[in-house]
């Protein structure tokens, strides 16, 4: 291998990490001194390169060499193939589940092949506690680019005509919001991210921050200079001290450089943010609850007729709350167009979806795709199928506020407004997919136990309504369902859905209604015939002895 | 509390206005110090914000992050996160209750460990996960379980 201008990235998501990935950046380091080869390789840390479950994660550009579960031992053999006369690792590479076949370059994966990474094309290619990486591929152009050049209406009208939909689940038009908290007549205004990435099963919005967190703060400052806000705050699970921690240096170095504080880039126009860790509340991703969280209080959703957020929000003030992928869209949508963004996905949702794809699935991570795409594609050529042989049942999109979804419906464009028809929801983006050995009844019954132990408490049919629909399901489970549960189950899932305050709990049945609706069998076989299909659920199996 | 922790908590106190926005990370502070919410330090962060106990522990009941109770040295936690969940956390759970002698949420007698669950890590790509401390340990399975609670006490008697 010519050894001239190689570039070696060493993932530091939170996935690779906890795989030992920061002893492999070191002994790398050490490695190739020992090799003679520091002045011709240059080596780097990079954040989450997508594909977690292979980690960790060693990239080798430009050739886009690809090695995968390395450990400390193989980094010897890694700097030696770095040398002039150097072959690449082949025991490291990726090999095909189907096939066994080593694919050496991570474009030839298809993995990698069949997404579109546009929102995560920095994450796993520069140093995310390092901005002058963020500056060499454009960083802070497109802020530039707002300030000097653009009105605030102007960048309004570019992010309404893109189409973009807020990526936090509910997918409500971004330019929407904006234009309504620009109009809302207040001297002080604020915007926040929200990163309370709360559904269990999804951690993209994590892996952007830990990956590429400038790319959140551009499309702040970005949102701050069009709605008229001073004053930005950062949303943040603190069970996520890894983006934290990134968040921070980014801001630090935003400050350093300018693109933060007062005066930005001689534009008269000035911004700062902050951090604000959450502590543990799923309910805030309610924006009302949210914005009572940060002022200190117990974060439950105002009682109805609710303020708009974008009109009276933090402080009674208007805000701008917006996810932490709709953010790092924007400086995209600035540099490029709206008519660029517009080009991807569907007629009523535009741009990329991201997806953590997890499960039981061969290919486990971080993934990016048009809108539009169907689920097949995405598990079964990304994803790589259903891994030892087993039969694919459902795919769970949404987490505690979506639903499962069939095999018939694998064919299905992913996009807001199908998945909501199917009686599922776009979410932040988690996609668990589930097996023959998954038994639905046991899901449904898993995620009720969620929402009722994050249900605030302050509606009835939330907090009740969620308690009863998982004693139904609990006792099914567990052998003692009742003829009439199915009934019931569905005329107290509407009641939640209708009668509740919030989103938690008028999507709370969603889970239960789409198992019983798709796998209406299951529940039978669980009533009726008390067995456990999928042998999951430990009452109905029966213990042979031999 | 002793002299010594009152310091660390007037420190801690220093860096904040006193307004009352700042009662969530005043109390993320105090329980990253002392690893849960004393009541002393709970009279204290009240009359530095003006406000009573009682809205406190409203507010400190409410969010999950925050505990009444100590701590045991060690803390064990499960992800009770989707991915996880069909990828055999229960099992997990199960193991560690059985391993520890605790159950969920629990904190062993001499303070040495205590187990407990988390709504999701994000570390959904290596399920099932759980993390004993700081590490996070992924693709486990009951039988790695006892293994690494076996491999975890050599290593702390040899240290």
């Amino acid at each position: 291998m010519p050894n001239k201008g190689h570039t070696v990235f060493v993932c530091q998501g939170t996935g690779c990490l906890s795989g030992g990935a920061e002893q492999i950046y070191s002994c790398l380091q050490s490695g190739i001194v020992e090799a003679n080869l520091g002045d011709s390789i240059q080596i780097r840390r990079t954040g989450c390169h997508g594909f977690c479950q292979r980690g960790p994660l060693v990239v080798i550009e430009p050739e886009g060499i690809f090695y995968t579960k390395v450990q400390p031992d193989d980094v010897s053999e890694i700097a030696q193939s770095l040398l002039p006369q150097g072959k690449p690792v082949e025991r490291l590479f990726y090999h095909d589940p189907a096939t066994n076949r080593p694919i050496p370059c991570h474009r030839d994966i298809p993995f990698y092949s069949k997404q579109q990474r546009v929102v995560l094309r920095n994450c796993g290619n520069i140093d995310p506690e390092n901005i002058e990486d963020y500056l060499a591929v454009g960083g802070y152009q497109a802020l530039r680019k707002a300030l000097l050049e653009m009105t605030p209406e102007r960048v309004i009208d570019e992010v309404k005509l893109s189409g973009l939909r807020g990526l936090g689940g509910a997918g409500f038009p971004a330019g929407r919001k904006w234009e309504a908290c620009r109009r809302a007549p207040s001297e002080e205004k604020y915007v926040i991210c929200n990163a309370d990435e709360g559904d269990p099963g999804a951690f993209q919005d994590r892996s952007v921050m830990e990956g590429d967190p400038h790319s959140v703060l551009e499309g702040m400052i970005i949102a701050g200079y069009a709605i008229g806000a001073e004053r930005g705050f950062i949303y943040v699970r603190a069970e996520y001290p890894l983006a934290v921690k990134r968040l921070r240096i980014a801001i630090t170095q935003a400050r350093e450089k300018g693109f933060l504080g007062d005066d930005i880039l001689d534009s008269r126009f000035d911004f700062d943010i902050q951090i604000f860790q959450g502590a543990g509340a799923f309910v805030c991703g309610e924006s009302t609850a949210l914005v009572l969280s940060i002022e200190g209080k117990r974060g439950m959703p105002k009682p109805l007729p609710r303020p708009r957020t974008a009109e009276k929000g933090l402080w009674d003030k208007p805000t701008l709350l917006n996810n932490v992928k709709t953010f790092a869209n924007i400086p995209l949508i600035i540099a490029n167009g709206a008519e660029w963004f517009a080009a991807r996905g569907t007629e009523k949702s535009k741009g990329t979806a991201i997806f953590s794809l997890t499960g039981k699935v061969a290919n486990n991570g971080l993934i990016e795709v048009p809108m539009g795409m169907t689920l097949r594609e995405i598990i079964y050529d990304i994803g790589g199928g259903i891994p030892e042989g087993k039969a694919f049942k459902a795919v769970q999109t949404g987490g505690p506020s979506g639903g499962c979804l069939p095999a018939s419906m694998l064919d299905m464009s992913v996009d807001f407004d199908s998945l909501t028809a199917a009686g599922s929801m776009m979410g932040s983006g988690g996609m668990v997919v589930m097996d023959e050995d998954t038994c639905m009844v046991d899901v449904a019954r898993y995620f009720l136990d969620f929402t009722r132990r994050e249900a605030c408490g302050q509606c009835i049919p939330c907090r009740l309504g969620t308690e009863q629909m998982f004693e139904i399901l609990d006792d099914i489970t567990k052998g003692q369902g009742r003829p009439e549960g199915i009934d019931l189950l569905l005329e107290l899932g509407e009641a939640v859905k209708s009668g509740s305050l919030c989103a938690l709990g008028q999507t709370a049945p969603n889970p239960v209604l789409t198992t019983i609706k798709y796998f209406r069998k299951e529940y039978e076989a669980h009533i009726y015939e008390k067995r456990c299909p999928a042998g999951v659920c430990q009452a109905l199996i029966t213990k042979l002895d031999y | 509390m002793d002299e010594l922790e009152e310091e660390l908590l007037r420190e801690i106190l220093s860096f904040y206005q006193g307004s009352r926005g700042e009662l969530v990370p005043i109390l993320l502070e105090v329980q990253g110090n002392f690893g849960y919410l004393p009541e002393e330090a709970v009279q204290m962060v009240a009359s530095f914000l003006n406000m009573t106990e009682g809205k406190i522990y409203s507010v400190a009941s409410f969010y999950s992050q925050f505990r009444l109770i100590p701590l045991g040295r060690n803390r064990v936690t499960v992800c009770r996160g989707t991915a996880c969940h069909i990828r055999g956390a229960p099992q997990l759970l199960a193991e560690a209750e059985k391993v520890l002698g605790l159950k969920e949420g629990e904190t062993s007698a001499d303070l040495e460990y205590t187990l407990e669950t988390v709504a999701c890590f994000g570390c959904c790509a290596l399920a099932p996960v759980m993390k004993i401390n700081n590490a996070v340990h992924g693709e486990m399975t009951p039988e790695k379980v006892g293994e690494l609670f076996a491999t975890w006490n050599e290593g702390e008697q040899g240290a």
